[in-house]
């Protein structure tokens, strides 16, 4: 059988199913088991037992601060109280799975009622609760698995931020999820991890854990029990294709030598590794809220001198271009509440958040002044107006900061894109959510993700026209969206006016690669012809047109 | 019956880290252990992580550790140092 999504992230991934289920069902009330209590409790005891071993074997694993996390929640699941209640349930009647349910949710409840850090760790137990209950009734684990023998392919509805925290290249084949475009989180990551992903992939969740997959993160193919021959085959393109991308080396430039940095976007200085390894110039996109999404309190200014000195230093007279911190009811950060929101593409985000909560601004624009250089670039995202860009630039300015910015991802700061630049350095545009708002279609839903597509002739004339505003005042401007990270496409946005790339560090290659074997002029012709055309294949095809050198590098 | 009085040092209280640290080594330990907060309320099974989380010891709060029996007064050293540590 095989299934068809959208490729994200390019590479072939192969390996044994790991099916991620997105929640446990509750056992139901007063549930009751058949024959000895010893034996149900001992079910029990094992299931905790057994759960607890795989939770300290992941710590072990992980290392750092995540170790301690999943120690203390081995701790407690064999927590000797717990236990203790666990067996008076099952000696009351109830059977394993009930008996845990409620014994978690006696202390729970306790937790969640103080609060703060102790409130937190409530949904530790949830975890380790639904871990066990799943074991009683021989469901998938949620969660991801310990050391596996072999990397399996991730599949799963959607995966949150926190989901893929764990996860290490070596662990992973590749992502296939049910939901999901092309610019949710599952996208990104697995760019940045350089694994491959294929999304919005219907029927991917029935899937049988353990079943071989193949996933073709370039065509979107999903192939299950796929023959050896077939895999090879496909391997084998896939390699033949990174040789040919390994020759291009050194700065971004066309083939006539005009220079385009490529830049990478990053999360934390963890990142700024492999985007050395990728040949990256500098960082186009610091997606400082990456750093805080599990914090209960605004990290202090010290603390974030050194996340954004780190980013300076791994690219000593590179540029680095730093976000303000982006939250919002769908990327929610606990130090700047967000009230639920019918819709949140629409709500309190970004730049509105920040302005609501001084003190948070406050501290991270002070710690960006302390080390404040030439290269040291601050922008603020979800930027609607030239009012918000003024307002901005103001507050940067008086912290000393020296080079400001804006990003273009609303519809509104494209069409008035010379009016945003006039008190403002530089302008990048994020051409993933500039396409939601544009196609009025959320990134994280799949049954939408066809109006996704990078290639749409709207967003090309949008990005065309954040480009030649920018031109106009001499100022530069640069693609830090997703787009950014496909080579053709990469080609075309510099051929309407982009001046530097930014994407995950594993698009690098091949997109330098791309740039480098065509010439400006190229370029231009390329984005001229795919804006005269209606649909986004058109578009795609009309730009390859003029970009040649893409079919003998494989890309 | 030995007791220790500690003060907690570490920030974040008898928590995460030193709550973890302190279970695991009361767990060893083959006697009872309690733990309870200096100025009253009940004691607790130090070998609870969920119990101690439950007291909410903060920094600079201090608690009594009791135990006894063969090795305890070894056992209760080790557990103040640990619950001591800044």
């Amino acid at each position: 059988m095989n299934l068809r999504g959208v490729g994200v992230s390019p590479g072939i991934g192969h390996g044994p199913a790991y099916v991620l289920t997105a929640s446990v069902p509750e056992p139901p009330e007063g549930a009751t088991y058949t024959g000895e209590a010893e034996q149900e409790k001992e079910r029990a005891m094992a299931a905790l037992t057994r759960v607890a071993g795989e939770l300290e074997a992941r710590g072990n694993q992980a290392g750092g601060e995540a170790e301690e996390i999943l120690k203390a929640q081995a701790l407690m699941a064999e927590d000797p109280g717990l236990v203790v209640k666990v067996r008076s349930l099952i000696d009351r009647g109830l059977a394993a799975p009930r008996a845990i349910y409620e014994a978690f949710t006696k202390y729970r409840d306790v937790l969640a009622g103080s609060g703060g850090y102790l409130g937190e760790r409530a949904a530790d137990l949830d975890d380790i609760r639904d871990r066990v209950v799943a074991l009683l009734y021989g469901h998938a684990m949620p969660g991801l698995p310990a050391a596996t023998a072999e990397p399996y392919v991730l599949v799963a509805r959607d995966l949150a931020p926190a989901d893929t925290a764990l996860l290490s290249r070596g662990d992973v084949a590749a992502f296939v999820t049910e939901e999901g475009g092309p610019t949710s989180h599952t996208a990104i990551i697995a760019r940045a991890m350089g694994v491959p992903a294929v999304v919005a992939c219907p029927g991917a969740t029935t899937i049988r854990p353990g079943v071989r997959v193949m996933a073709d993160g370039a065509s979107g193919e999903v192939r299950l029990e796929p023959a050896e021959s077939d895999v090879a085959d496909a391997v084998g393109a896939a390699t033949a294709r990174q040789a040919a991308v390994a020759e291009a080396q050194g700065p971004g430039r066309t083939a006539d030598g005009h220079l385009v940095p490529l830049l990478a976007n990053i999360g934390s200085p963890a990142d700024l590794a492999a985007a050395r390894e990728a040949g990256a110039e500098g960082v186009g996109l610091y997606r400082t809220e990456f750093l805080f999404l599990d914090r209960t309190e605004a990290p202090a200014a010290e603390e974030q001198r050194r996340a954004y000195q780190a980013a300076l230093e791994a690219f000593p007279g590179g540029k680095v271009v730093v976000r303000t911190l982006d939250s919002g009811a769908d990327k929610p950060l606990a130090f700047l509440p967000s009230s639920a929101e019918p819709n949140p593409a629409l709500g309190e985000r970004g730049l509105r958040t920040f302005r609501k909560f001084p003190e948070v601004m406050e501290a991270q624009l002070g710690a960006l002044a302390e080390i404040a250089t030439d290269d040291l670039m601050v922008m603020a995202p979800m930027v609607a107006t030239a009012e918000e860009s003024r307002w901005f630039a103001q507050q940067c300015r008086a912290k000393g900061l020296r080079v400001v910015g804006v990003m273009i991802e609303i519809p509104s700061a494209a069409l008035r894109a010379r009016d945003l630049l006039a008190p403002v350095d530089f302008v990048s545009v994020g051409t993933n959510d500039l396409s939601q708002y544009a196609y009025a279609a959320d990134r994280q839903l799949g049954a939408v993700s066809a109006l996704h597509d990078p290639w749409q002739p709207a967003l090309l004339d949008l990005v065309a026209m954040a480009a030649r505003a920018a031109g106009d005042a001499g100022k530069p401007c640069g693609i830090c969206g997703e787009s950014a990270a496909d080579p053709a496409l990469a080609c075309v946005l510099v051929g309407l006016g982009a001046t530097t790339l930014s994407m995950g560090a594993a698009a690098l290659p091949a997109v330098r690669a791309g740039l480098a074997a065509h010439t400006l002029q190229q370029c231009t012709f390329a984005a001229e012809a795919a804006r005269e055309q209606t649909t986004a294949g058109a578009a795609r095809a009309a730009a390859r047109v003029h970009l040649p050198e893409l079919a003998r590098l494989g890309l | 019956m030995g007791e220790r009085k500690v003060t907690v040092a570490a920030e974040v209280g008898l928590h995460a880290r030193p709550a973890a640290t302190f279970v695991q080594r009361a767990k060893q330990a083959p006697m009872d252990i309690t733990v309870a907060k200096a100025h009253g309320g009940d004691a607790v099974n130090a070998k609870s992580i969920l119990a101690i989380m439950g007291l909410d010891v903060r920094q600079g709060e201090t608690v009594v550790i009791s135990a006894e029996g063969e090795g305890s007064e070894e056992v209760l050293d080790e557990l103040a140092e640990i619950a001591g540590k800044p």
